[in-house]
């Protein structure tokens, strides 16, 4: 085969040749390039809406890719190191949705860590597949979930054989990698598919000296996030299959749920993407993680916090760390991650990602700056200086493990009943409660509400973390199956 | 040939200045650099294009900001100034003897450079022995110092480019931090005239207030910036900028200067009622 040339991006490409044709529009979008909606075109720019279009012969079509959708595929499954790459533009869950969808039906089971974004529960609600958790390690220091033991997922096989997949997080939210090679391999020794989170793993197949990708550790399906470190357009994501997998199949289980309007601002955000970190992502994240480094080691010298990195690695549930992400513990200054956060936008006009119990992080990406790198620091040492308290009384984010009774299907589609908080213990949850960000689920549909629970749950909420999920938006009531089963 | 400088004040207030010719252009790491000629107010500096000082009104700006917090603290020996490539303030303040050092923080050299080279009347104290230069952002240098300044003086850019993080609460906070406990800070405050200025101008007050105990503003007039009016920012731990002034002291030592002395120190203090009420709003 001829050798496919990264600085090809055919969708912009496409676009670029269409914008000259000066096509007459008796289609839809309804705007007309942006000349029926002024306001919105003065918001969003002349340039955006006039290639806010749709579907057409020149363009291709993204439920039934030909043409310059199909090339743009092939170039970013090169890119990748997949065998096949699809365009997602629902967000990568929809492209998790895909990866469960394709590998469970009804009653199938598949082993994956307790610390999965909730789009993964939120998937076998629709499939009905049974969870097999696997007990992710906690750090008694930092208070985070760390990746799977390979011991813990080999007994999980041995005890369920019959499961169709194990789902991997690579990396997590805070950046900790398990042995996906390993994993992998005991999968494929066990007639399972390898299915891998990545989430906040985009730059592993692009930058040197990072955790191993996915597609590189012969895993069958990988969800990655080009809008977080590949610098694509929000909701736009790629799923990823190797060899294994038939890829006619998740064509057809991605058009289940698919628009079949795909906007092609996402679609070319993508391919635009995809050619800069082909072509220039070994510089780039050379860059960030030179950035990271910096900051950490500045963040770590104030005092009390923890910017941790690599010397936390222990060869098995913290295999790898990504450095590019720059965690920091806050346990030490006696204020919960949550706190910090709260004082670095609300008092120094800083937005980081999230603040959970014990750990902030700070995204960084190529888009940053040594100026903007200075004020976090200096606003992190002011927060000390002025805010600094006793820690005793600080809750460590513990491990709790979840008492599966039902399906996720089978609980969120029986009847329920609310109770207030306090009153649910012993029940079985119906619905999810999650800390956001990250999106961890703290119970899901099918589990035994414990008092530790009850507890977490009050906890989280006096510390000012945002919960989501339960249908009462306070969480002061929630839902139960019906029958006190 | 009619050769103009011309700045935009607002989008819809032009300020221009007759060239007599270019002196320098350049781009460092961080921004534009020029130096021009011209026949009424000399040589002028610009960084990216906004007017920094000119030969003929630079006087004002150093001076108020230097002498001001001098005539107030009884003893500065250790001095901190940000910003400031120019070297005007540096001059103002090498004029003490009672100052020991002066840690000298600027984020590009090159801005000190083309200084030295072209704008030799302000850029003329470098040299002095108690000078110490360092070449990097002015909110890391200060985050790592406790305890140690009698003053600092921020003499900043627009908050709008490099600048930008000498504006913020977490370096005012910083300060307050490397301030002795009797220690004053001075800073380019902005202007109360043109909405831009003065949105500006309100924020930074609103982050001083919330760091330091003692937090006034006092004017000037400045022609060659926008609207001419332009404000300095006096926070402190204990002295008061006008109860504490040491009058008599000050003209004890015989500074020659020509736009400051000791009644108009007095007078800087007393602000127009509606640039009162912008302060007001935000304390």
């Amino acid at each position: 085969m001829e050798k496919l040339s990264q600085k090809k991006a055919p969708i912009l490409e496409a676009l670029q040749e269409f914008k000259t044709m000066r096509l007459v529009p008796f289609d839809v979008p309804g705007h007309k390039r942006g000349r029926g909606n002024k306001e919105l075109t003065d918001f969003l720019g002349e340039k955006c809406l006039t290639v806010d279009v749709n579907s057409m012969k020149q363009l291709d079509n993204l439920c039934h890719p030909i043409s310059v959708i199909k090339e743009a595929e092939e170039l970013a499954a090169d890119a990748f190191g997949a065998a096949h790459a699809f365009f997602i533009v629902n967000g990568t869950t929809a492209a998790v949705q895909t990866m469960i969808l394709t590998v469970c039906k009804r009653g199938d089971k598949i082993i994956l860590p307790r610390n999965v974004h909730r789009s993964v529960i939120n998937s076998m609600i629709l499939c009905g597949a049974e969870p097999i958790y696997i007990n992710p390690q906690m750090d008694e220091k930092l208070g985070i979930a760390l990746g799977m033991k390979v011991k813990e997922v080999a007994a999980a096989i041995k005890k369920h054989p019959d499961a169709k997949a194990i789902l991997v997080n690579n990396p997590t939210y805070y950046g900790i990698c398990s042995n996906l090679q390993a994993l992998t391999r005991l999968a494929h020794e066990n007639n399972m598919l390898l299915l891998a989170d990545e989430a906040h793993g985009t730059h592993f197949y692009f930058g040197d000296n990072l955790p191993l990708s996915a597609m590189a550790a012969g895993a069958d399906m990988a969800s990655v996030s080009m809008h977080k470190s590949g610098g694509s357009l929000t909701q736009s994501s790629f799923l990823l299959c190797g060899q294994q997998v038939n890829a006619q199949y998740v064509r057809q289980i991605i058009n289940l749920t698919q628009t079949t309007s795909g906007s092609y601002l996402l679609l070319s955000s993508l391919d635009i993407s995809r050619r800069n970190l082909a072509l220039h992502g070994k510089e780039i994240f050379a860059k960030v993680m030179e950035m990271v480094e910096y900051t950490r080691s500045e963040i770590n010298q104030i005092g009390d916090y923890y910017a941790y990195s690599k010397e936390i690695i222990n060869g098995d549930s913290i295999y790898d760390f990504d450095v590019t992400k720059l965690s920091v513990n806050t346990l030490e200054t006696g204020l919960a991650g949550i706190e910090v956060y709260d004082l670095l936008r609300d008092e120094y006009d800083i937005q980081i990602e999230f603040g959970d119990l014990g750990n902030i992080l700070a995204y960084m990406s190529v888009g940053d700056n040594y100026k903007n790198i200075e004020r976090l620091i200096g606003a992190l040492s002011e927060i000390r200086r002025l805010y600094k308290k006793d820690k005793t009384g600080m809750l460590r984010h513990e491990y709790i493990p979840p008492l599966v009774r039902k399906t996720p299907q089978e609980a969120f589609y029986n009847e329920k009943e609310q109770l207030p908080l306090d009153a649910s213990y012993g029940r079985i949850c119906s619905e999810f409660v999650m800390c956001y960000p990250p999106g961890i689920p703290i119970l899901a549909p099918g589990e035994e509400i414990t008092k530790e629970i009850i507890e977490y749950i009050k906890y989280a909420k006096e510390k000012g973390c945002s919960l989501t999920g339960p249908e009462d938006m306070k969480v002061e009531k929630i839902n139960v199956l019906k029958g006190g089963c | 040939m009619d050769l103009w400088y011309s700045e935009f004040h607002t989008p819809d207030a032009k300020f221009s200045i007759k060239v007599n010719k270019q002196l320098f252009s350049g781009n460092s790491e961080f921004q534009r650099i020029d130096v021009f000629e011209s026949p009424e107010f000399g040589r002028f500096l610009t960084l990216d294009g906004f007017m920094m000082l000119t030969e003929k009104d630079e006087f004002i700006y150093h001076e108020m900001i230097v002498h001001v917090p001098m005539a107030v603290h009884p003893n500065v020996k250790n001095v901190l100034i940000i910003g400031a490539g120019d070297g005007g303030a540096i001059r103002e303040l090498t004029r003490y003897t009672n100052v020991e050092n002066i840690d000298f923080v600027e984020i590009d050299e090159m801005v000190v450079e083309v200084c030295k080279k072209y704008l030799p009347q302000t850029a003329c104290s470098f040299d002095d022995p108690r000078v110490h230069a360092y070449y990097q952002d002015g909110l890391k240098f200060v985050r790592k110092h406790v305890n140690e300044y009698d003053l600092i003086i921020v003499d900043s850019t627009d908050p709008f480019g490099p600048g930008e993080g000498l504006f913020t609460k977490e370096f005012y906070g910083n300060c307050f931090k490397a301030l002795k406990d009797d220690g004053i800070m001075v800073n380019q405050h902005e202007s109360p005239f043109y909405y831009e200025d003065a949105l500006a101008m309100k924020r930074a007050h609103k982050r001083i207030v919330e760091s330091f105990a003692i937090s006034r503003v006092y004017q000037s007039h400045i022609p060659t910036y926008p609207s001419g009016h332009w404000l300095f920012g006096f926070a402190s731990k204990q002295y008061h900028p006008v109860k504490d002034l040491q009058a008599k002291k000050w003209q004890e030592l015989g500074l020659v200067t020509r736009y400051y002395n000791t009644n108009l120190h007095k007078g800087a203090f007393y602000l127009p009622n509606y640039v009162q009420e912008m302060l007001t709003d935000v304390e």
